[in-house]
Formats: structure tokens, C-alpha cells, sequence
């Protein structure tokens, strides 16, 4: 009753309800990106997973039966072992490359820029993501093939040294791979260092540490959940690339990603395709979770 | 406005079995020769038969698009490759040549193709053709053999096709076995294996192979045919194309009859037009077309024609055409190549 006749009285504070529960606005703030998520990724990757189990690709009038031999794939096939593990090594090459780069980089960013500079670097090293990524890679064939813009100054310097060329090489696929990646790194690290407290530094200088113990002792440290985020969203996409590898890899561009490419557009095997796909996203996992566990403890020390 | 509504309503209000009668239905690629604007109207000035299109972008497509609408085309183009299902499927009906005056260009052994003829009944009137084989760089002895592929003085200077059928199909050629069924894979590996040392890169696109070429990646390759005429008339690259002895990798292209049409009279008049000369080299020279199966045509184009010169009759004659695979072969095929290509990179 009461409560009502103070409604009454004052129904201009009807507008200013209280907040409602906070879980309440998480989840309609979370609804449209989860929904999103569960119909673009979820389902897709469900019925993936499903195929991966079948006989044949579920098209035409074929007979589909379920079975679990594409997952022995890795057993019969051996030689995808190899493939398996170059995929891995290129993919731990470009995200280490990535993460000095990127750190030096952010570093450069956040230490010496400043407002308007700062901005227009920033969007200097977006830049790359502007551009298609094949015609980037496609630009990069004519920097490192013989003859190319690389092979040409470096013979202009040095006319009788033999060939730096160094297309159709797993060096070309990482530097291919690296350039489209490193972005993600640079971002990751920046933000990480902008958090860092000016006066940690300032403290440390002024109990005499030399740049290199602000580096390791403060910088590095804090920066590293920056680092171990950029490398997470560098070495899952570059681990599954094939674009890279087809173009600049040559004779040796062959990866798990084109593998698994071949299987969904030339044998139309999607069943092995997906669950190639799905072992590598099982061995991806088991990376990270041993990685992570070790830089959480780096982390907090 | 008034007057395409009047154009429409008129149009509604004609007889429709006059209109349904002089209507016939195309299924093909896009831009594959039979929906050509001026060849179309050329076409209904003289016949009074009008040509709409429905297209395919892949051939199982226009199986589907045949099992789930009957009735609903009178002319569908095949290649061999797929021709073959398409008749045991029940979907095509026997041609009745003699409504084709054109198809007497074409070279018995051609119109006889076991893809396109069941119980002596020919289920296609061929009508283009186009081959893998070798392109080499100008300068370069023409060699004679696929075995050429392995020679010490190509080292490093192959290019190889990414795809496994074609793979396969060569080295079933370098080591004499039928290119659509070799018995012994194991010789297949062994062959392809032996050329590690001369392979270069592999080619998926032929942008990419234009490129590579331009940047002198690779002196020889296996090649198509259609791709080589236009790398050397667009792009001018130095190159040549032969067709060694144990003869090329070819595909055959056919203008088939659904067995649902009720307009094959009117289709086959379509098929005479397409295999007509006037027709065929107006396509070739003012747009570009693949080769085609009649001599009569291909005699009929300008001599200096880039497609004539290596569109040989004598490749025609002895190219292996690439049939369909079954499933088990061709991820036979498929496996057989990662392998090769997972030995290449190691």
C-alpha cells in the first residue's frame, strides 16, 4: 500500500527504476553474439563433426555408413605425420618471429609515440589487413623469387654473390605467414604495455635498473598475457593456412591445411577432411593447454 | 512502363502451346559457347525456335538438376567423364544423327567414345576437346617422350599439375597402364617418386602457372591445352606444346538429349547450329572456344589460329580420355598423391 501511494506521488522516479539484476543485462548483452556464434560456428562445426564419422560425403544417393576409420588416418597414412609436424613447426616459427617483432614493436609504440604520431603508426600497421591476403601473397612471390625485387638489390650490392631467392621455401611460407599475422601480436602486446603503470617504471629507474632488468623484470612479465594472447590467435589460423603454402611453398608447400583443402575440394572426401580437422584442432588444444599452463605460472610469478 | 506491360500482357495472352512449342531449354556451364547473345538470335531468326538457359557449376549438378526436373530441358552438355552415368542413370536419350548433318565432320573414333555410345547407340553428338600434355619453353628441344620429365637437364626446372587424377594419369602413361585403371600403383609411385629431384613447384591455377612461367620458375610442365592457347595469345609467354608418344590426357565434351524432352527435334536443330562452321569459328575467333571435334570446323578457322596449331587431328585420335572414377579409386588416387607430395616436400 504504501509502496503504491509513493508511486503515485512521485511517478517521475518510475523512469529511474532500479537497475535490474545484473545477470539479467550479461546475458542480453551476450545473447546476440552467442546466438551469432552458435548458428555460424556451433552448428556448422557440429555437422562437421558428424561427417567425420561417415563413409561417404552425405550428397547424392550413396549408401552412408558410420565409421571411425578416418581417424586412424594419422596410423595408416603415415607420412601425415610429417605433414602434421611441419604444420606445426611453420606454425611455431611465424607466432615466435611474430611475438619479437610485435612486442618490439608495440613497445616502440607505447614508449616513444605519442598522440597523433601514435595513431598514424597504428593505422600503418593495420594496413596490411586492408589488402586481400592472396594478393599479398602473391606480392611477396615477386619480392623473393630469383630475379626478384630481393635478388635484384642484393645484386646490385654484391653483383657476383649467388642467389638469396628464396620463394618455394619453408623460410617464404613463415615470412608470407608472418606478415599477415604480425598485426594481431602488435595489437595485443599495445594494449597489454599501455596498461602499464608509468610509475613502475619510473620507481624501477630511480633504484638505478638498467633498460635491460625493466625489460625482463617489469615489461616482459606484465606484457605477457598480451603475448600469450597474440600468440594463441596467431598459431590456430596458421596452423590450418594453406594459401601460404600453395603459393610460396612450392614443392615443399605442403601442409595440413592444403591436405585437408584437397580432401574437401579435389577428392571430395569431406568425412576425411573433417576429421583431419578435428584431429589437428585435438592436437591444437593439447599445445595450448601444456603452453598455457606454463605461462600462467610464468604470469604470476 | 505502359508499354513493357503491354509487351507483358500481350506476350501472356499468345497461344501457349504455339510459344511452348518453339521454346527449348539449354543446361550448360555459363559462357560455354550455347547461351551467345548473337548467336541466339541468329538462331530464332532462321529456326523460330527460342533458346533459355539454366546453368551448372559442376556436372553433378546437372545430374541433379536432371533427376529432380524432369521434362524440364531438351539439351544438357556432358563430358565424357560424366556422360556415361548420365546414361546408365537413365537420364539421356539415343541422338538421331541424322537431324545433325553437322556431326559428319566428326572422326569416327571420336563419335564411337565408349563414354558417350551404350549397345552401339551414340548418347551425345561430341562437340569440343582439349587435352593435358606438355608445355615447354621455347629454346627447349621438343621432347618426345613423358620420360622427358625425368632428365637430369630439367633439374629443378618441372612444374607439375596439384591434382591426383592427372598425376596419375601420367605416370600411368610413362609406365604404359590405361590412365583411367592402372593395375600397378606401385610402379605409379615409383615413377612419380623418381622425379623429385626436377620438381619445382606445383601449380593449382593457371594464373599461377602464368605467373611462374613469366618469371622463368619452371622450363617444362604439364599443361592444358585450352590454358596454353590463351597464356600464348593473351599473355604472348614463350612457350610450345607437344603431345608426346604415348599420347595425351584428353577430355571430350557432348551435347546430349534428356530422356524427358519432348522437343528433341528442336534440341538436335540447336546441336546442327552449334556444330555449324559459321558458328563454331565466329566463336573461336570472336570470343574464344575450346577446340572442336569436326575437322570441318577446325579446317574452317584461320591458319594462324593459336588453337588450330595445337589442337592437332592426330592428338584427337590418339588421346586417352579421362573417364569417371569411382569413388574407392579415386580417393585411391587422391592418397597416392599426398603421398607423392608429402615425399616431394620431405
Amino acid at each position: 500500500m504504501n509502496q503504491n501511494a509513493q508511486d503515485v506521488a512521485i511517478p517521475r522516479l518510475r523512469a529511474r527504476r532500479p537497475p535490474l539484476p545484473a545477470w539479467i543485462s550479461t546475458i542480453a548483452l551476450l545473447l546476440p553474439t552467442y546466438a551469432w556464434l552458435t548458428l555460424a560456428i556451433f552448428l556448422p562445426l557440429l555437422a562437421m563433426f558428424a561427417f567425420s564419422f561417415m563413409s561417404a560425403t552425405p550428397m547424392g544417393n550413396r549408401p552412408i555408413e558410420l565409421t571411425y576409420r578416418h581417424y586412424l588416418a594419422f596410423i595408416k597414412q603415415p607420412y601425415l605425420l610429417g605433414i602434421g609436424l611441419n604444420s606445426i613447426l611453420i606454425g611455431l616459427w611465424t607466432t615466435s618471429i611474430c611475438a619479437v617483432l610485435g612486442f618490439i614493436a608495440a613497445l616502440a609504440l607505447v614508449r616513444t609515440t605519442a598522440g597523433r604520431s601514435r595513431e598514424t603508426l597504428l593505422v600503418l600497421i593495420l594496413l596490411p589487413f586492408w589488402t586481400n591476403a592472396l594478393v599479398r601473397i602473391f606480392s611477396w612471390t615477386m619480392v623473393l623469387r630469383e630475379n626478384g625485387f630481393l635478388d635484384n638489390l642484393f645484386h646490385l650490392i654484391l653483383p657476383d654473390g649467388g642467389s638469396i631467392a628464396i620463394l618455394y621455401t619453408r623460410y617464404a611460407i613463415v615470412v608470407g605467414l608472418v606478415h599477415g599475422y604480425l598485426p594481431y601480436m602488435i595489437l595485443t602486446c599495445y594494449i597489454a604495455l599501455l596498461a602499464i603503470d608509468e610509475t613502475l617504471i619510473e620507481a624501477a629507474a630511480s633504484l638505478g635498473a638498467r633498460w635491460w632488468v625493466v625489460l625482463g623484470k617489469i615489461l616482459l612479465p606484465l606484457a605477457l598475457p598480451g603475448i600469450v594472447s597474440g600468440a594463441v590467435l596467431i598459431f590456430i589460423p596458421v596452423i590450418g593456412s594453406f594459401m601460404e603454402a600453395r603459393i610460396l611453398g612450392g614443392r615443399v608447400g605442403v601442409t595440413m591445411g592444403t591436405v585437408i583443402e584437397d580432401q574437401f575440394t579435389q577428392a571430395f572426401n569431406w568425412p576425411l577432411g573433417a576429421s583431419l580437422s578435428f584431429t589437428m584442432l585435438a592436437v591444437v588444444l593439447a599445445i595450448l593447454a601444456t603452453f598455457s599452463g606454463v605461462l600462467r605460472r610464468g604470469s604470476t610469478m | 512502363m505502359s508499354l513493357s506491360l503491354m509487351a507483358g500482357a500481350s506476350a501472356s495472352l499468345l497461344p501457349k502451346r504455339a510459344q511452348a512449342a518453339t521454346d527449348i531449354t539449354v543446361l550448360n556451364w555459363q559462357g560455354y559457347g550455347t547461351d551467345e547473345a548473337w548467336s541466339l538470335k541468329k538462331f530464332a531468326e532462321t529456326t523460330g525456335i527460342n533458346v533459355i538457359h539454366d546453368y551448372y557449376s559442376s556436372e553433378s549438378e546437372a545430374l541433379t538438376k536432371l533427376h529432380t526436373n524432369p521434362g524440364q530441358y531438351d539439351l544438357v552438355v556432358f563430358s565424357a567423364s560424366r556422360a556415361l552415368q548420365a546414361i546408365s542413370e537413365g537420364l539421356l536419350q539415343p541422338v538421331d544423327f541424322s537431324k545433325v548433318p553437322n556431326a559428319a565432320g566428326v572422326d569416327k573414333s571420336v563419335a564411337e567414345n565408349p563414354n558417350f555410345n551404350v549397345d552401339g547407340k551414340g548418347y551425345a553428338v561430341p562437340w569440343n576437346w582439349g587435352l593435358t600434355s606438355i608445355a615447354y619453353r621455347e629454346g627447349i628441344p621438343e621432347p618426345v617422350s613423358y620420360m622427358a620429365l625425368a632428365d637430369k637437364q630439367f633439374e629443378n626446372r618441372l612444374c607439375l599439375m596439384d591434382d591426383g587424377i592427372t598425376g596419375v594419369a601420367m605416370a600411368a602413361l610413362m609406365t604404359g597402364q590405361d590412365i583411367n585403371n592402372p593395375k600397378d600403383l606401385g610402379a605409379i609411385k615409383d615413377v612419380l617418386k623418381s622425379l623429385k629431384p626436377n620438381v619445382k613447384l606445383l601449380w593449382s591455377t593457371e594464373d599461377q602457372w602464368n605467373k611462374a612461367f613469366a618469371a622463368k620458375e619452371f622450363d617444362i610442365s604439364m599443361f592444358w591445352s585450352g590454358s596454353l592457347v590463351r597464356s600464348k595469345r593473351n599473355l604472348k609467354l614463350p612457350v610450345n606444346f607437344t603431345v608426346p608418344k604415348e599420347g595425351g590426357m584428353g577430355w571430350l565434351a557432348g551435347l546430349c538429349i534428356p530422356s524427358s524432352s519432348t522437343k528433341a527435334v528442336e534440341a538436335l536443330a540447336f546441336a546442327n547450329w552449334l556444330m555449324d562452321p559459321a558458328f563454331y569459328v565466329e566463336w573461336a575467333t570472336k570470343v574464344g572456344a575450346p577446340a572442336s571435334v569436326s575437322q570441318t570446323i577446325m579446317d574452317a578457322l584461320p591458319g594462324d589460329d593459336l588453337s588450330r596449331q595445337f589442337h592437332k587431328p592426330e592428338y584427337l585420335k590418339s588421346m586417352a580420355v579421362m573417364s569417371a572414377l569411382p569413388d574407392e579409386r579415386l580417393q585411391a588416387f587422391t592418397d597416392l598423391w599426398l603421398e607423392i607430395k608429402a615425399y616431394y616436400a620431405s
